[in-house]
């Protein structure tokens, strides 16, 4: 490490523009011409649309175009697709129900886009919309999806009878059956995980720009992955072949996977700019984003926890519902199956584990991947069960989890993930010790006296992240690889690009991704620019989420380096007249080891360039590509400590201190690495004490603003104490595991805990807020 | 937001004579009607804004007497040496409205002309028993908010300045909805030389009200421990997804008592 090199907290090179005004966001961006849309949305929940008569619309002021899903269909435009292939136990494929980007018989969620105004402005935009006029028949609807899965409930999509999706298990359900029988003790509980809204800073955003006289089109869009947004309107919205179609996803402020999928609002503005001859740009307003934003978590489960006499887990049975929403949205399939169910094991050693999952459509928006996708919901019900069953057997929350952390690695679970190396005692320890645990008797002592009651809670969290090995989730159903691309290109006088696939939304890869480069070269940070987010400029790649961009993307970009590295020192080796086995790169120079013989990089850099005298049979240039396909998940672990104090009068409760102690495994920058896990920790305890989307009985959504939506400020939080330790991970070059979203996925179990601790309760609903507080404590007294 | 028609008044005369325009309505520090325009639940042909006029801003106190002009921004009640000294209460309630944002540009006069059921002024006027001086009466608090969103206002009438005098001892505490950061139970308390009052916001089904149970267990010792044990009633109080009747009957309760206790200190 150099202070700029793998290791240092390099002050990220991103943030002056951020902070000075100077971001370029899809809103920023003007194309001459350029009109504004307005969607005409649902305000049904379920409804059958009878009639669209746009004619008072098309009349008013400003107005270019009003414009409908059948004329959409009529063009050809697809239906959105879920990309990854679920089938369910009797091996029925999932029943993915059609879902056109305008609605055209019926809409199915308060939210669902029915038409599109173009206007020259967004207020004359805003005026017609309010004057297209929709008849809907409206139907029943049914948001909660343990009631949408009964006969009787209204059927949301003609394929799935009951609204059932998919009805999917994985594991051993006779072997884990067969241990609960035999068990010394079963814990049994039923947990829900609430839903939430993610909450991007910036909200959705699209500039869709067809250019007649090129027969191009051009799409700034607020992504996490503009290659596959590309891919997939290309190959199945039908929007243009890939090489008419280019995407740019420029600065954009926050994902946490909302911004993954492909939504309806860029393919139409695609299609409208082109219908229409002029530029369309559409920017959500928040209560927008709230309503159609996908949402995130919203399982309902049951589980079983078999213990033999010595307080060892023989078996893990779950049986959970998954609400997907009113449509199957991109990844919507594999987050409640394959990113949750095999993270079941946790960082214990259970012989047999049993899942079934049933995925139900309600009339609610479509339910995604959000910051931990699958795993937080995973995390949740290991770590909740862990702590009940503690109680019930009378050993400490520790105690019970040390005799059953996997010691001895690889470890093969059996809901197929294959850990690769972990200390999970180290981690407990580490977190125990800065916790001060010891001391939490007198301290909830004190508390007590003074009428407040205070409550500790653990959680020992794993993950896997750096998603993924293509072969292996090919084989599970994904529709794409999950490998990632990067070109290292060195400029003629030396200065570096960096073209990665990845994309920065928040991550600071700009920064992180240069350090790579500076550790391998030793040339200035300054002199390394990291290109991302452009699909005419970058080859293709499959985008930021999953905590992949460290383990799969700087894994990328190392291969490339490995081989301008060889490269190089193939050209320095003949320029400088010796053996390639005795060059070094560093500091900027290329040198013959030993001796003072050496070269600046630059140098090397032009003679590649001009090639006048380049090794025999070497072409020009000094420009690398790769693409790295991962061996395996990669497998971030933990341990999260929270400790809370709550006023009993009002309910509130106060986190006091919160401990977390992570494996990351080898860390390029441990500023950013905090600056990740406090951000995940932030949203973690948003879910267990302040979020929440709430729909009522009718499906509206009844947070659909911060009025009731409550996020959390820094005022809810303490300073957290954060620390890493680092076995490396034996699966990537770098050794990185990633961190993105361990804060969120630990989280949340930490801190209901504590609560459950303070109140000497089983169990209470997330958000905890001091009502739902408050009535607990009042429901336990009687 | 819709088109609207912007005047702006040069004085409270001229401003009576605009509201006259069409659909027109008062503006003064806007934090409650421009965002309720933007999402267009609002949409009035014409604003009159008074926020400027120097008549209607500014803290007087004379002896006990606090008159404060309906302009007047939070930030500038809160902040007032005078009202400090004569009536902190009602400067901490001020400074505990909003953000400082909304601080800088709300106030009192377009507070209470809305009386929206959770804002913080129709509790501590009520509790102070004061006067509402408009551009053609006086009204006394007890008459003036009168339900949800409405006032004893008469179409036309301009709030010009609110006045009252200043208690021996008083105080508010309020408990916030997590997410809005209004008040779910705010509880102004006050002792003067006629007596005790306890007024209660963003609880009641009807708005603002007094608290006849809080009020009499004061008056016969003002005191934290004199409301021990004391049951609010939660019928005619508000539930709703962040708190239900029974929750917000114990919070009146429990703001109460720290009201008190505050007001002692």
């Amino acid at each position: 490490m150099g202070i700029e090199g793998v290791g240092a907290r390099v002050a990220r090179k991103e943030d002056k523009r951020f902070i000075t005004g100077g971001g370029r966001y899809v809103d920023d961006m003007v194309v001459p011409g350029m009109k504004h849309a307005v969607f005409v949305r649902s305000p049904h929940a379920h409804a059958q649309i009878k009639k669209i008569d746009v004619k008072k619309a098309q009349a008013m002021p400003g107005v270019i175009g009003v414009l409908t899903g059948k004329e959409l269909k009529a063009d050809g435009i697809g239906n959105l697709i879920c990309g990854w292939m679920i089938h369910s136990k009797d091996g029925t494929p999932m029943k993915m129900g059609a879902w056109s980007p305008l609605a055209v018989d019926k809409v199915r969620y308060v939210g669902d886009a029915v038409v599109i105004v173009v206007a020259d402005t967004k207020g004359q935009a805003r005026d017609a919309a309010e004057a297209v006029e929709i008849t809907y028949k409206e139907l029943k609807a049914v948001v909660d999806a343990t009631k949408a899965i009964q006969p009787g409930a209204p059927q949301i999509h003609a394929e799935s009878d009951n609204n059932l999706i998919f009805d999917w298990e994985i594991g051993d359900a006779k072997a884990t059956d067969a241990a609960i029988k035999s068990a010394a003790h079963v814990t049994r509980m039923k947990i829900v995980n609430n839903r939430l809204v993610p909450n991007a800073m910036e909200p959705r955003a699209a500039l869709g720009h067809y250019d007649k006289a090129e027969d191009h089109y051009t799409c700034w869009t607020t992504s996490q992955n503009p290659h596959v947004a590309r891919l997939v309107m290309s190959a199945f919205y039908n929007v243009a072949p890939e090489n008419k179609l280019r995407v740019i996803a420029p600065d954009v402020g926050g994902g946490f996977g909302s911004k993954i999928y492909i939504y309806p609002e860029e393919i139409v503005c695609l299609w409208a700019s082109k219908k229409t001859g002029v530029p369309v740009k559409w920017v959500a307003d928040r209560t927008e984003s709230f309503l159609s934003d996908a949402h995130g978590r919203d399982h309902v489960s049951t589980v079983e926890m078999a213990f033999d006499k010595d307080n060892r887990i023989i078996g893990f049975k779950v049986d959970t519902i998954a609400n997907l929403g009113a449509y199957m949205s991109l990844f919507s399939s594999c987050v409640p199956t394959y990113l949750y169910a095999t993270l079941l094991s946790g960082q214990y050693n259970i012989p047999t584990i049993h899942a079934n999952v049933r995925t139900v459509y309600t009339n609610t928006a479509p339910v995604d991947a959000y910051r931990g996708a699958g795993r937080p919901e995973a995390t949740y019900l290991l770590e909740r069960t862990m702590e009940t069953a503690a109680r019930e057997l009378g050993v400490s929350p520790a105690e019970l989890r040390r005799r059953n952390f996997i010691t001895s690695f690889p470890h093969q679970t059996p809901v197929i993930m294959n850990y690769d190396a972990g200390d999970y005692n180290a981690s407990l320890d580490a977190a125990m010790k800065a916790a001060d645990y010891a001391g939490f008797t007198k301290r909830r002592a004190d508390a007590g006296k003074q009428g407040k009651l205070r409550g500790i809670g653990m959680s020992c969290y794993i993950e896997a992240c750096g998603i993924a090995p293509s072969a292996a989730v090919g084989s599970l159903g994904a529709g794409v690889g999950l490998w990632e691309s990067a070109e290292v290109r060195v400029n003629a006088v030396g200065t570096i690009e960096v073209l990665t696939g990845s994309h920065s939304h928040g991550q600071g890869h700009e920064t992180t991704f240069a350090q790579l480069v500076t550790q391998r070269f030793g040339v200035p940070i300054d002199s390394v620019s990291i290109v991302h987010g452009d699909t005419d400029k970058v080859q293709m790649g499959m985008g930021t989420y999953g905590s992949r961009s460290g383990a799969v993307g700087m894994s990328a970009i190392v291969k490339a380096l490995d081989k301008v590295e060889a490269k190089a020192k193939k050209i320095a080796a003949h320029l400088l007249e010796a053996d390639e086995g005795d060059i070094v790169i560093e500091n900027g120079e290329v040198k013959v080891a030993g001796t003072d013989k050496s070269l600046p990089w630059f140098q090397v850099a032009l003679a590649s360039y001009t090639a006048h005298n380049l090794p025999a049979g070497m072409e020009p240039g000094l420009k690398e590509t790769a693409f790295y396909d991962p061996s395996n998940f990669t497998f971030p672990a933990g341990c999260y400590i929270c400790e809370v104090e709550i006023d009993p009068e009002t309910g509130t409760t106060e986190i006091v201190q919160f401990v977390a102690a992570d494996d990351f495994g080898n860390i390029i920058n441990p500023m950013i690495v905090e600056g990740q896990v406090h951000g995940g920790i932030a949203q973690g305890v948003g879910q267990a004490l302040l979020e929440g989307a709430h729909y009522d009985g009718n499906g509206q959504l009844l947070t659909a603003s911060y009025m009731d939506y409550t996020m959390p400020r820094a005022g809810d939080l303490p300073s957290f104490k954060v620390s890493t330790s680092n076995t490396p991970c034996p699966g990537n070059p770098l050794g990185i595991k990633g961190c993105g979203e361990a804060g969120a996925i630990g989280s949340p179990p930490a801190v209901i805990n504590a609560i459950t601790d303070a109140l000497g309760v089983v169990d209470i609903a997330m958000p905890a807020s001091p009502a739902t507080v408050w009535a607990t404590i009042r429901a336990a007294k009687h | 937001m819709y088109s609207v028609n912007y005047h702006r008044a040069s004085s409270v005369a001229d401003a009576a004579k605009q509201l006259k325009n069409g659909d027109a309505k008062l503006l003064s520090g806007g934090m409650t009607l421009i965002p309720a325009m933007k999402t267009r639940l609002a949409a009035p042909s014409d604003l009159v804004d008074v926020s400027r006029l120097k008549d209607l801003q500014g803290v007087k106190v004379s002896g006990k007497t606090v008159t404060i002009g309906a302009a007047t921004t939070h930030y500038d009640v809160s902040t007032d040496e005078k009202l400090k000294k004569a009536c902190p209460a009602l400067a901490h309630m001020a400074s505990l409205i909003g953000d400082p944002a909304v601080r800088y540009k709300g106030t009192i006069g377009g507070s209470i002309a809305n009386n929206d059921p959770a804002a913080d002024y129709p509790a501590a006027l009520l509790a102070l028993d004061a006067t509402i001086v408009t551009n053609k009466r006086e009204i006394a608090a007890d008459k003036f908010f009168k339900g949800l969103f409405e006032t004893g206002l008469k179409e036309g009438e301009i709030v010009t300045a609110v006045s009252f005098t200043a208690p021996a001892k008083a105080a508010y505490q309020k408990f916030r909805n997590p997410a809005s950061r209004y008040a779910i139970v705010g509880v102004f308390v006050t002792k003067g030389k006629d007596g005790v009052r306890a007024a209660v916001t963003g609880a009641g089904e009807d708005g603002v009200f007094r608290s006849k149970e809080i009020e009499a267990a004061l008056a016969k010792n003002f005191d934290a421990s004199a409301l021990d044990g004391l049951k609010v009633p939660a019928k005619g109080l508000m539930s709703d997804l962040h708190a239900s009747a029974d929750y917000r009957a114990n919070l009146i309760a429990v703001m109460a008592k720290r009201a008190v206790a505050a007001a002692n200190a």
